[in-house]
């Protein structure tokens, strides 16, 4: 372009209307941006905002994503497939936690695993061994695995392996143990126990031979089905748990016994969440294959302990960026109230993370009214994502979207800049163990895990 | 006294709603004071200087808004509070989807809003400061020109952003650029002229509207005005806009003669641009409103002509497309050796407009000395409580804008000053400037005329001389109509000038005449 002066045939506005105004009266086609202030440090805001390594990064990282094949390849005892669970270690949900800090769910839960793993004969040894640090606690996301709520995994639980088969990453996560009086829920009473160790017995080799024998699962396929189905792979897994126990029931009843392989159906049958911690597990894949991507900003994280909410990003390693996890806004089921609630829980948020839940809300209109909404709701949630993301994932694509792709690809710097935090569905865990959910609804990330990483990332571009 | 305040956590709102807001509450009966402000530093400043940060205020973000209402009752407090809210949620509301309208989307950056708008060319930034610099440097790297109104963006942040412009030959009109013509579309403060041959290029937006006034008045039309923003003809910033603007308009096959206008530069930058004004092909006048001429007569020539002041620039503008240039400057009817008067009567200017607070100092300053002013000519003038003396306050000043709207807009400040002045019977004449056009105040003459009515005629039942002068700049055109608007305040006794250097002579002259009485 020369340095001459060019037509004006359209004009942005951003801030006061009284401009905006003047100009859409001369006739002009004037486009007013609903401008906020942006959140935390405007000048490292500025410094990730013009580098343009960051952008060519996320590019890379954003490219990786959507190259992952995430398959569901077998199932075996955790201990296998992750070596610290040889020692006496347990893995938990969200950012690094201690004992002390724990919240009421997630010491349940962890009474549980010890009463489980026979650590413990009772619920007093239990705490006794915890407090003493007889336990070692450490991340689900340090191993590549996640876990719904309290997300505690020990050893002996049986995991699906997930493989993405374009990068050769593995992701682990337990085997989903239904509602109600549940571990993740901080439940540990002995019809608890004796799920678990149905599980660990006759439903995680039943699952393993299946898989095996039909050489492996699709998730990317069976997923994009399920949100086509009204599914957004987090809160609402009717149409993904149905799918895949459609898939899964002739390779069980050949690789089981009859008694067995209906057990297994049957088990699947009446839980409508089985296939959530696969759909976690598969987000977990497709979000590590963009880790580690130099200068990235896209967040390849978000899990929460119950007590911090945390984040990683792709370009800032392993390093998380923490803040208190939020109180649900939602339906609470009937005789609970806002007063029975934990904050914030789970690793589930990996769904968020590569652009399912929340993010395909548009796709699953029939839960919308968790947040007391309506479908045209659940359609601006989703299209709100796309301001804070740097692409879309067409093989998640949105029949209600005109089968546009979801939002994928979250970029702190975008969600600092129009302040704007992610969405995430999510359910709501009672704040004493082993009640179990008593609602779901919506809920944001603080923002200041956003902030400080955004000051991470510009002084990493400094050196 | 009560005051009240409420917070809303989160929530941006455009300083202009907030202003609004602020002005409807104002009217409440009872209520004393009223400020809506963003809870940043220099918004709680901003209330500890109205005297009205609550003690009991909590940890706020800069991001939290606050509303604090004084009032001479409880009641009143309280209801003024609650009709803040209630307008303040309406605007919260009406960007947000609603069932019936899904598709509507709300436009939140400007990434989104150029794939909505891919044609748009240019965008008007009025964010505050420090983000307005990061929006202008994101929108210059989209390829947008851009005219940037806010003030307070830093100044390495202005260097650096026209370093950016100047890179992508992009036009970066500002910060703190409130008036520019382009291609037949008016940014800011801007006044309806006929399109025409002159083009003008000027760090001050007030000076530009005079100069594009007096033009219009005389059937001349304009073909740009860029504005380039205060600091811009700064040692500083080094007159990259200006420069700029000026090769424009020497490339522009529409522009014929140019005027610059800018309040005195940094040497350094005068010499520039005036060498680079020298070797233009199209003829230039040039002013340094409040700059000696002779300073930079050296430098003038048939085709670059030095203006003292904007009335000589538009006249020397004029006659350069005309061709018919007297050698002589016109006589302004002032000069140093005119003798210092001592009239027993002070004169008062009450300004909207800095540039013409800034004129008329300079045509006064020979005749009357000392002059106070919050923009003072010397130091040593610094307008202060309790001074009393010949005084020319721009209400346009940050000290007076900082959490309210500008004179121009909301003319309530200068209209409350206007009265204290008008009763206090050393106060002989008094000058207030009108600035009318796009952006302005829809109908100055209506709300200040009844005011200088009641002044008048009060002065004249005390049996003491009070003179009231109206700068009025603008132009027929012009929403406000220049005809209606000075009908209004000749009936209310004011003497009307679209000139500012006739209104600031004609206070000299009327000073006298009292005197004579």
């Amino acid at each position: 372009m020369s340095e001459t002066i060019s037509p004006v045939p359209g004009v942005i506005a951003l801030g006061a209307d009284l401009f905006a105004n003047e100009l859409e009266a001369q006739g002009l086609n004037v486009t007013r941006v609903n401008w906020r202030p942006a959140a935390g440090s405007i000048e490292a805001l500025g410094r990730v905002l013009t580098d343009e390594r960051v952008d060519a990064a996320n590019q890379q990282a954003l490219e990786r994503m959507l190259a992952s094949r995430p398959m569901l390849v077998d199932v075996r005892p955790a201990k296998e497939m992750i070596p610290v669970l040889n020692e006496r270690c347990l893995l938990h949900a969200g950012p690094p936690i201690a004992w002390e800090r724990m919240c009421g769910p997630m010491r349940g839960a962890v009474i549980g695993a010890c009463l489980y793993e026979g650590w413990a004969t009772n619920e007093q040894e239990a705490v006794q061994l915890a407090e003493q640090g007889g336990i070692k606690f450490l991340p689900c996301h340090h191993f590549q695995a996640v876990g719904p709520m309290a997300g505690i995994i020990s050893p002996s639980m049986p995991v699906s392996i997930i493989e993405d088969r374009e990068q050769g990453n593995r992701t682990f996560t337990t085997l989903n143990e239904g509602l109600g009086k549940v571990l993740r829920f901080g439940a540990y009473s002995s019809e608890v126990l004796t799920r678990l160790r149905w599980i660990q017995e006759i439903l995680g080799p039943a699952l393993g031979r299946a898989i095996r024998q039909l050489g492996g699962v699709d998730l990317g396929i069976l997923m994009a089905q399920a949100l086509q189905m009204g599914d957004e792979c987090h809160n609402r897994n009717k149409a993904a748990s149905s799918l895949f126990a459609r898939e899964l029931a002739p390779a069980l009843v050949e690789t089981s016994s009859s008694a067995e392989a209906a057990a297994v159906l049957r088990f699947l049958a009446g839980n409508d969440h089985f296939h959530l911690n696969i759909s976690m597990a598969a987000a977990k894949a497709i979000s590590l294959a963009g880790s580690n991507v130099p200068f990235s900003s896209l967040v390849v994280t978000m899990a929460r302990n119950g007590v911090d909410f945390g984040i990683r990003v792709s370009g800032l390693g392993e390093q998380w960026f923490t803040g208190p996890a939020q109180m649900i806004k939602g339906l609470y089921f009937a005789g609970y109230s806002e007063a029975d609630a934990n904050p914030d829980i789970g690793d589930s948020a990996i769904t968020e993370t590569c652009g399912l839940g929340a993010f395909a809300m548009a796709g699953a209109p029939a839960i919308v009214q968790f947040i007391g909404g309506t479908p045209a709701d659940a359609l601006r949630y989703t299209s709100e994502m796309y301001e804070i993301t740097v692409g879309q994932n067409s093989r998640f694509s949105l029949p209600a979207l005109n089968f546009r792709g979801t939002p994928f690809g979250i970029d702190i710097r975008k969600v600092c800049r129009l302040q704007m935090p992610p969405v995430i569905n999510t359910g709501i865990a009672h704040r004493q163990p082993g009640i179990g959910q008593v609602g779901a609804g919506v809920v944001h990330p603080p923002m200041e895990c956003f902030e400080e990483a955004v000051q991470a990332l510009a002084k990493a571009l400094l050196r | 006294m009560f005051l009240k305040y409420f917070i809303k956590q989160a929530s941006y709102f455009d300083s202009i709603t907030l202003m609004a807001t602020t002005s409807v509450l104002s009217d409440l009966p009872d209520v004393k004071q009223v400020l809506m402000v963003m809870a940043s530093e220099a918004g709680l400043e901003d209330l500890a200087i109205a005297g009205l940060l609550p003690p009991d205020l909590p940890a706020l973000a800069a991001t939290d808004l606050l509303c604090v209402v004084q009032a001479t009752t409880e009641e009143r407090a309280i209801a003024a509070l609650a009709m803040a809210e209630a307008r303040l949620e309406r605007q919260d509301t009406l960007p947000a989807g609603s069932a019936d309208a899904p598709a509507k989307q709300v436009v939140r950056s400007l990434e989104q809003a150029l794939k909505v708008n891919p044609q748009a060319r240019f965008v008007s930034i009025s964010v505050p400061g420090p983000y307005a610099a990061l929006e202008c440097e994101l929108a210059l790297r989209a390829g947008l020109h851009v005219f940037l109104f806010s003030d307070n963006v830093p100044l390495e942040a202005e260097i650096s952003l026209k370093r950016l412009a100047a890179e992508r030959q992009l036009l970066l009109m500002g910060p703190d650029c409130g008036t520019a013509l382009l291609q037949g579309v008016r940014f800011g403060f801007v006044n309806v002229v006929p399109t025409g041959p002159i083009g003008i290029v000027g760090a001050s937006g007030t000076g530009i509207q005079q100069v594009m006034s007096l033009l219009a008045a005389q059937g001349l039309g304009i073909s740009q005005a860029i504005g380039c923003g205060g600091r811009d003809l700064s040692e500083a910033v080094g007159g990259m806009t200006a420069g700029q603007g000026l090769r424009m308009l020497q490339d522009d096959p529409e522009t014929r003669v140019i005027v610059l206008i800018s309040k005195p530069p940094a040497p350094a930058v005068a010499e520039q641009l005036l060498s680079q004004a020298a070797q233009s092909e199209k003829p230039v006048v040039v002013c340094f409103v409040g700059a000696e001429p002779v300073a930079w007569q050296h430098f003038a020539s048939v085709d670059l002509l030095i203006a003292e002041n904007l009335t000589q620039a538009a006249t020397l503008a004029a006659q350069a497309l005309t061709g018919k240039l007297s050698p002589i400057l016109p006589e302004q009817g002032v000069s140093e050796k005119q003798a210092l008067l001592a009239p027993t009567r002070r004169l008062v200017g009450l300004f909207a407009g800095g540039t013409l607070c800034d004129e008329a100092m300079h045509l006064w300053k020979h005749q009357l000395s000392p002059i106070y002013s919050n923009i003072p000519l010397r130091p040593e003038w610094q307008l202060q409580e309790g001074i009393r003396g010949h005084s020319a306050i721009d209400f346009g000043d940050d000290a007076f804008t900082r959490g309210r709207p500008h004179p121009m807009i909301d003319p309530s400040q200068r209209l409350n000053r206007f009265e204290v002045e008008a009763n206090d019977s050393s106060v002989g004449v008094i000058l207030l400037d009108m600035v009318l056009g796009y952006c302005a105040h829809p109908d100055p003459a209506t709300v200040h005329a009844p005011t200088i009515q009641a002044a008048l005629e009060r002065a004249r039942t005390e049996g003491r001389p009070l003179a009231c002068v109206i700068s009025l700049c603008g132009t027929e055109d012009d929403p406000q109509s220049f005809s209606r608007q000075a009908r209004q305040f000749r009936a209310a006794g004011a003497e009307v000038y679209l000139s500012n250097v006739e209104a600031a002579l004609r206070c000299l002259a009327l000073l006298q005449e009292q005197e004579g009485r």
